[in-house]
């Protein structure tokens, strides 16, 4: 039934290789957007402060930051081929329309790359305020470069901006492409998306050590400065979030039904918390009287159009999915506006960190929600605007690859990408186990990583003795 | 003839000219790479492969994204070919990202690798995939002005990429970037005074130089029987190129033994851009020879209108960004940082002088229990009662209730 369903919409391996390689890189893209933010932050307290702890923490997540941005910077090649590689009937006729916001994205990567290795490999070698000013574009490119690329996403589900003459892109309209309707809500939804999701993930690593007992600055420090830039998020989101569903009613009401299980267009229609869509009806949901209605027009009267509405092969695959992907994302969108609410008022009349494993155990699983949570989002976007690869316009079987050999390629994509997201999240751990051990009076004292003086050279040290020995200076 | 408009012209300036880019900036790294996979065992090789690292580390990011602004262009800019070269080509493209995938991966990895073990691992990968990404992308351009891309191919062509010309193309490709990587690393290492490894890398400087120029010359040869326009025009109107090509190598040959490096670099470089406008130029006005113009073949007028805006906005944002980078990296200022020992012991004075904190947090309290009890019990009760009305609408309503029944009597829950 489901793979019947799958297949009904027609292109499945390529269109799995696009949503893994996309699923996959998106999470590190979140990183180039939104922790360039946390490292700057912690960086600027540690120099206006002389905050040893905060200097050390915007030291270390530089270092992550090296690797999460290397691999975002391949997988985002990848997709840029796999743009041409599985979708030519894409790229061929809509490319002229389509290309634009990339093109302005290639602008914004550049810079994002460039000034990413200048504050990486930066430290001590140049003055500390010229230093932290160079790290300061990275945070503008990365909300820069995700406004271009979700901005060609948001005209793939509401395609503007140019006319077809013979089925070919006639004339074009650059900047009616990139401020397409569904750039107005999809992109601040995605760059608040990429805030929470970098700063509760990054603050759950500390809680975990918070948890454990390493109460000290350090690790309080590490923990609030990203969880507060998430938490700061998470309203904004919700509201960002309400005016996108309401924008996918009107605009993409067959979207909307399967997002929402409303077969029937009418009035006063139910809304499902939950719940799955089998023999024709809702399971397992609870049901909000005339909620949804009201919800999409702020009346019991508003008419809300259901998936009958158009013939069965232009309705998206698997509402059920949908649905749930949907609920997933918005539930956890409160719960961590709640989280964060707690944190503000527990901050607000303590002037402290609440100390309780009711807040620290959330706190700790919070990232991995808020990255749940997006990925449901998207695919609440993607697989909601099929059969139709740009909405109304191409469908996905005219927009796939002729060529044999993506089952090869979808292979061969899984498997690196699981081995892959295995060694980024083991290579930081790996680096933090031995920043515990690098203690002063710990075994890894004496040594450098990798041995006296470093078998390749590089970690000699500074020429010219600029590794400070007193402790009271080391900026 | 009619010829192309102005616009698709510059569009294909702006396209080689970001191909140029990369050839010569990330041309040099996979060269780097190259030589690093040739550099030896771990002993011998270590020196070699330290001035690589050194080299490569900060600029290979930036350098890469060049190949993705190429590819922005060509799908923007001539949205057919694109389609088609993609779809023949899909192969070799594959191989060549696979390559690029790696390369990245390895690279990354390898400064992070503790165990000698893993080390030597990422590095094998960086080193192996600096071949296969030059090679391949090498059969795509090959295969390309070989005239083996139709318009609307239905699938893989594999001839085009295993003709003679691109598999020598793929081969010519990496030495081009053996030799560029080569030029690079005298100059560097002349600049971090290292005279042993000024010596190593001119040596091959040379050898690749020469292997370089032989393959092109074998390239022409194939190419006369089977890309007469292309040839044709390599010796007419793109003659004045194709000798400055020649005439900067041969420089570049002579300031390798006089040790001069700057001017090494620039004549290098000129040699390997001056290749690729020769190969654009003999190419004019084909997109795909043969079979898809500039003047059929190109978007809309505003469109290639938006990319030469987004050009200039590169200019003026992208370059002088990257002649920073270049700038701070050629004065020594990019370095990975050395591990901060004395940043440590600040945090830890730090720690010792605030008041100590209880050890562990605080399990909790009898209130915040309640409160979580209280939501559980709450949305148990609700999935009960909901659970028993859908039981009891299912054994005495209609089952179609869910699909005709008006909407007002549909609810459960609500006294149906
Ligand atoms: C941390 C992540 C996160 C959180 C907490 C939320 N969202 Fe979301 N949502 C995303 C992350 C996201 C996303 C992954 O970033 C998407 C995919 C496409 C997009 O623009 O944003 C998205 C898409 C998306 C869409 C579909 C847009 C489309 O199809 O074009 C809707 C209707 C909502 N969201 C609504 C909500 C509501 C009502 C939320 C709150 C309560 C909410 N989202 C919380
Ligand atoms: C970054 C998060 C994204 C995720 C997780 C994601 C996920 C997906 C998924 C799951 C599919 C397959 C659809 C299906 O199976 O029904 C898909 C298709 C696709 N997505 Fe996305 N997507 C993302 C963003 C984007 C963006 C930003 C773009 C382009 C600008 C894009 C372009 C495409 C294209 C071209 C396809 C294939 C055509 C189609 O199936 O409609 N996606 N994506
Ligand atoms: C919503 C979706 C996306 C967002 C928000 C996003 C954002 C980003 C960001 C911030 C980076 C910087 C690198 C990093 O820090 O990891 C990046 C890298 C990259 N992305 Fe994505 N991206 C998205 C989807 C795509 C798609 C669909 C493509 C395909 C064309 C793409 C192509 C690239 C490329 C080529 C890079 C590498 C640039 C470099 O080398 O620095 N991205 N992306």
């Amino acid at each position: 039934m489901i793979v019947h369903q799958l297949y009904a919409a027609g292109a499945v391996p390529a269109r799995t290789q696009m949503g893994a390689s996309l699923g996959f890189h998106i999470i590190y893209a979140c990183f180039g957007i939104a922790f360039p933010t946390a490292v700057l932050y912690a960086h600027w307290r540690g120099l206006r402060r002389a905050d040893a702890a905060a200097l050390l923490l915007a030291r270390r997540w530089s270092k992550v930051m090296a690797v999460i941005f290397a691999v975002g910077a391949v997988s985002g090649t990848v997709l840029s081929y796999e743009l041409g590689l599985l979708w030519p009937g894409l790229m061929g006729r809509f490319g002229a329309a389509y290309g634009v916001p990339f093109s302005v994205e290639g602008i914004w990567f550049f810079v994002e790359a460039i000034f990413t290795s200048i504050y990486l490999y930066g430290w001590r070698r140049m003055s500390p305020w010229w230093h932290w000013w160079a790290g300061t574009p990275m945070v503008l490119s990365g909300v820069l470069g995700a406004w271009s690329v979700v901005a060609a996403n948001s005209w793939m589900n509401q395609p503007s901006g140019f006319t077809l003459r013979d089925g070919r892109v006639a004339s074009v309209d650059p900047w009616a492409v990139i401020f397409n309707r569904a750039s107005a809500y999809e992109v601040p939804h995605m760059v608040l998306a990429a805030y929470m999701v970098t700063g509760f993930t990054v603050a759950g690593v500390y809680a975990v050590g918070l948890l454990r007992g390493r109460w000290d600055r350090y690790h309080r420090l590490g923990f609030l400065i990203p969880f507060v830039m998430g938490a700061v998020c998470a309203p904004a989101q919700v509201v960002v979030g309400d005016v996108a569903a309401r924008a996918i009613a009107e605009q993409q009401p067959v979207k909307f039904a399967a997002m929402e299980l409303v077969p029937q267009t009418g009035t006063h229609v139910t809304e499902w918390l939950g719940g799955i869509w089998v023999n024709g009806e809702v399971a397992f949901g609870i049901g909000v009287p005339y909620l949804d209605s009201i919800l999409v027009g702020f009346s019991p009267d508003t008419e809300v159009v259901g998936w009958n509405s158009v013939p069965p092969d232009l309705r998206p695959p698997l509402p059920s999915m949908l649905h749930v992907a949907f609920d997933v994302m918005v539930a956890v969108g409160m719960a961590l506006l709640a989280l964060g609410a707690w944190l503000g008022w527990h901050w607000r009349f303590r002037r402290a960190l609440p100390r309780t494993r009711w807040f620290l155990v959330p706190a700790a699983v919070a990232g991995i929600a808020a990255v749940l949570a997006m990925e449901c989002g998207w695919i609440v976007t993607e697989v909601g605007r099929q059969p139709w690869t740009v909405y109304g316009v191409l469908l996905t079987r005219d927009a796939v690859t002729p060529a044999a050999g993506v089952p090869v390629t979808l292979a061969v994509v899984l498997v690196v990408y699981f081995v892959l997201t295995g060694v980024t999240i083991g290579l930081p751990w790996l680096m933090s186990l031995r920043w515990r051990k690098e203690r002063p009076g710990g075994p890894g004292e004496s040594r450098g990583p990798g041995g006296p003086g470093g078998p390749d050279g590089r970690q000699r040290p500074a020429p010219g003795g600029h590794e400070p020995s007193a402790p009271e200076a080391p900026w | 003839m009619v010829s192309p408009s102005p616009e698709a012209v510059a569009t294909a300036v702006v396209l080689f000219a970001a191909m140029a880019a990369y050839a010569v900036f990330a041309g040099a790294d996979f060269g780097g790479g190259i030589w690093d996979l040739l550099a030896g065992g771990a002993e011998r090789g270590a020196e070699p492969r330290a001035a690589v690292d050194a080299s490569v580390t900060p600029v290979w990011e930036g350098n890469q994204v060049w190949i993705v602004y190429g590819f922005v262009i060509v799908w923007t800019g001539f949205p057919a070919a694109f389609a088609a070269v993609m779809t023949a080509l899909f192969a070799p493209l594959c191989l060549s990202l696979l390559g690029l995938f790696f390369r990245g991966i390895g690279f990354s990895f390898r400064h992070e690798a503790e165990r000698p073990a893993m080390k030597r691992l990422s590095g094998a990968l960086f080193a192996a995939s600096s071949l296969v990404t030059p090679f391949f992308l090498g059969t795509v351009i090959g295969a390309v002005a070989d005239g083996g891309v139709p318009v609307r191919p239905t699938g893989n062509v594999l001839a085009a990429w295993t003709s003679p010309v691109a598999l020598v193309t793929g081969f010519l490709f990496v030495a081009a970037c053996a030799y560029i990587g080569a030029v690079y690393l005298v100059g560097d290492c002349d600049r971090r005074g290292e005279p042993d490894m000024v010596r190593y890398f001119s040596r091959r400087a040379v050898v690749s130089g020469l292997v370089t120029g032989v393959i092109a010359a074998v390239n022409l040869a194939l190419m006369r029987t089977s890309t007469p326009y292309v040839f044709h025009r390599l010796f007419g109107p793109a003659l004045p190129l194709v000798v400055l090509s020649v005439a900067a190598g041969a420089a570049a040959l002579v300031l390798v033994l006089a040790r001069r490096t700057v001017l090494l670099r620039v004549t290098a470089a000129l040699a390997v851009v001056s290749v690729i406008g020769a190969w654009g130029w003999a190419q004019y006005p084909w997109l795909l020879p043969g079979v898809l113009d500039l003047r059929t073949g190109s978007a809309p007028r505003a469109a290639l209108l938006a990319e030469l805006v987004v050009a200039a906005l590169a200019v003026l944002l992208v370059v002088p960004s990257f002649s920073y980078l270049y700038w701070l990296q050629q004065h020594s200022r990019l370095q990975e940082s050395p591990p901060s020992e004395g940043l440590r012991q600040a945090v830890e004075a730090q720690q010792r002088a605030e008041t100590p904190a209880p050890a562990a947090p605080r399990p909790a309290g009898r209130g915040e229990r309640f409160a979580a009890g209280a939501v559980l019990a709450a949305a148990a009760v609700r999935l009960a009662v909901e659970t028993l009305t859908r039981r009891r609408a299912r054994a005495g309503g209609p089952r179609a209730r869910r699909t005709s029944a008006p909407p007002r009597t549909r609810p459960p829950g609500n006294g149906e």
